[in-house]
């Protein structure tokens, strides 16, 4: 047994099981089994349009699954109400793809948003607390910059810095490295990691960059084709029979899904066409 | 042939869709309203933008259109030897259909489509995913000021056209052609009435805000989130409000002046 899987209930944060849904005709997940270990960093990896962002917004609440059970603290997320599922939504930040700030807010009100949402806390205190989440993402100078004037890197750290604002107990990362320049990358990779340790958190970190997120993870699921097709730790998986997760993690152009597109004959298409 | 009546059955079951969607919409925004008076701030920001930033545009229309009733009703009354009746064509006009007509289609072009705009991108950007998953509820924090804010809005702004439109009336007609200027006013004193004529005026102008708005702030939230699907909301919001202002107009009109 792998040190991040979860030994027994009070080690799992999310537990999914038997997991279907799908858009329209298309089948996204196909009967996933996942558990996410309390307090580790796990990455679901896998390659685009898989439904890793879907994933989240299952775990989130903002879809709900054909069949399966999604439970977040032991809480069955699709039956929740919808109080009940804001109040489990404050335990919980999202890191999205674009950051997701609002653009008529400075850095300084994003970040003290969910704060002047859903407490009734003075503005000196407010102030301080903001202060303090843009201090750990190193962006505490760019408080009064507005987010068009943010770079993309400095855009996830100040959503970063929102997510972590009212001290949740779980972040989720949407392709946090996607874009990203090498340092805004580093920089990333090493505050996911250090805020999960500091503030006791848990990780979710949906991403295709394998070398950043294994280099940070506890423990990988790989998924494709609505189904987990690896799982264990980096480790493990470097070492995998599969040959279809030594394809993905080792980036190989070639292999079980193949370089080319289904398509005709080489030869005879090229024929057919000179007739 | 088959496939055409599919295809009719397809349209008319998604038109029926959307709307079902719109009134929910409508549902949600309406129950969102009474939290607006906790945070009053959030509908005063939205009074500024979608009012106050289309005064100009407003009063500048309005002047105009009174100016351009204020020749023809002379040049039609003048044949006639009725020119200082120009107040009350002028007045009536104004009050009782353009203003609220004009108004609102102003309304819809400039503060409409600025907030489907803005809530179709703000979609797009997943501003609004980030929200609910911050347990902001987007309806109440985005919609519902911006939804009250043009209602309130809508109104105001025709009182205003209307008032410089009479003015323009009497700028053109008495300062301009001659008109005698106690009889423009004391003509609309006299003939313009209260009730029949301002009253109705000013619930036309409250339905077009009430429908206008909706129909920005709905396709901007129902937007297909690309910039192809937030330029479409743009443009539906601008068609749809001026074809249910005109309809509606239509039906008002004949509810309130139909004998």
């Amino acid at each position: 047994m792998d040190a991040a899987q979860p030994q027994n209930d009070s080690d799992t944060l999310v537990r999914i099981r038997d997991l279907h849904f799908s858009r329209g005709a298309r089948a996204i997940f196909d009967g996933v089994d996942l558990d996410i270990a309390r307090g580790k960093v796990t990455a679901i990896m896998g390659p685009s349009g898989t439904g890793k962002t879907t994933l989240l917004r299952l775990i989130g609440g903002q879809l709900d699954p054909d069949r399966g059970s999604v439970q977040v603290d032991g809480e069955e997320v699709p039956a929740l109400s919808r109080t009940g599922l804001y109040a489990l939504r404050k335990r919980m930040g999202m890191l999205f793809q674009s950051g997701a700030l609002l653009t008529d807010l400075t850095v300084f009100d994003n970040v003290a948003f969910p704060l002047r949402e859903h407490t009734d806390l003075p503005e000196s205190m407010i102030r301080d607390l903001v202060l303090m989440k843009l201090q750990a993402v190193g962006l505490r100078g760019a408080r009064d910059l507005m987010p068009s004037e943010l770079s993309g890197g400095m855009a996830r750290r100040i959503a970063l810095a929102r997510a972590i604002a009212l001290d949740p107990m779980m972040i989720m990362y949407d392709e946090p490295f996607t874009g990203q320049d090498p340092i805004s990358k580093g920089a990333l990779v090493q505050l996911i990691r250090l805020l999960n340790d500091a503030l006791e958190l848990t990780s979710i970190i949906v991403s295709h960059d394998v070398n950043e997120t294994a280099s940070i993870s506890d423990y990988v699921y790989v998924i494709s084709q609505g189904e987990v097709v690896g799982h264990g730790t980096p480790e493990d998986l470097a070492k995998t029979d599969s040959e279809w997760v030594r394809q993905f993690m080792q980036g190989l152009p070639d292999g079980p899904v193949p370089f080319h597109y289904p398509a005709p004959d080489y030869a005879k298409d090229l024929l057919n066409d000179a007739v | 042939m088959l496939e055409w009546i599919r295809q009719l059955g397809r349209s008319g079951i998604s038109q029926f869709e959307t709307l079902g969607r719109a009134n929910l919409f409508l549902l949600k925004t309406l129950v969102g309203l009474p939290g607006l008076l906790r945070r009053p701030g959030l509908l005063v920001a939205q009074l500024w933008s979608v009012g106050v930033l289309s005064l100009l545009i407003i009063v500048v229309s309005g002047l105009f259109v009174g100016m351009v009733l204020g020749l023809q009703g002379y040049n039609t009354l003048v044949d006639f030897g009725a020119e200082e009746s120009l107040g009350v064509a002028v007045a009536l006009s104004i009050v009782r259909e353009l203003g609220p007509v004009v108004t609102a289609l102003l309304f819809a072009g400039r503060a409409g489509s600025a907030l489907a705009a803005e809530i179709g991108l703000m979609k797009a950007t997943e501003q609004l995913s980030g929200m609910e998953m911050m347990a902001v509820d987007p309806i109440h924090r985005v919609i519902a000021p911006r939804f009250l804010a043009g209602f309130i809005s809508m109104p105001l702004l025709a009182a205003i056209f209307s008032a410089v439109g009479v003015y323009g009336g009497y700028f053109v007609g008495v300062g301009l052609l001659g008109v005698d200027d106690g009889a423009y006013w004391s003509q609309m004193q006299d003939k313009v009435d209260l009730f029949d004529d301002i009253l109705n005026g000013v619930i036309k102008s409250l339905v077009f805000g009430w429908v206008v708005t909706w129909i920005a702030v709905f396709e901007g939230y129902d937007a297909v989130p690309t910039s192809e699907g937030v330029s479409r909301a743009t443009t539906r919001t601008v068609v749809y409000a001026a074809l249910a202002v005109l309809g509606l107009d239509f039906v008002l009109t004949a509810l309130m002046f139909g004998d």
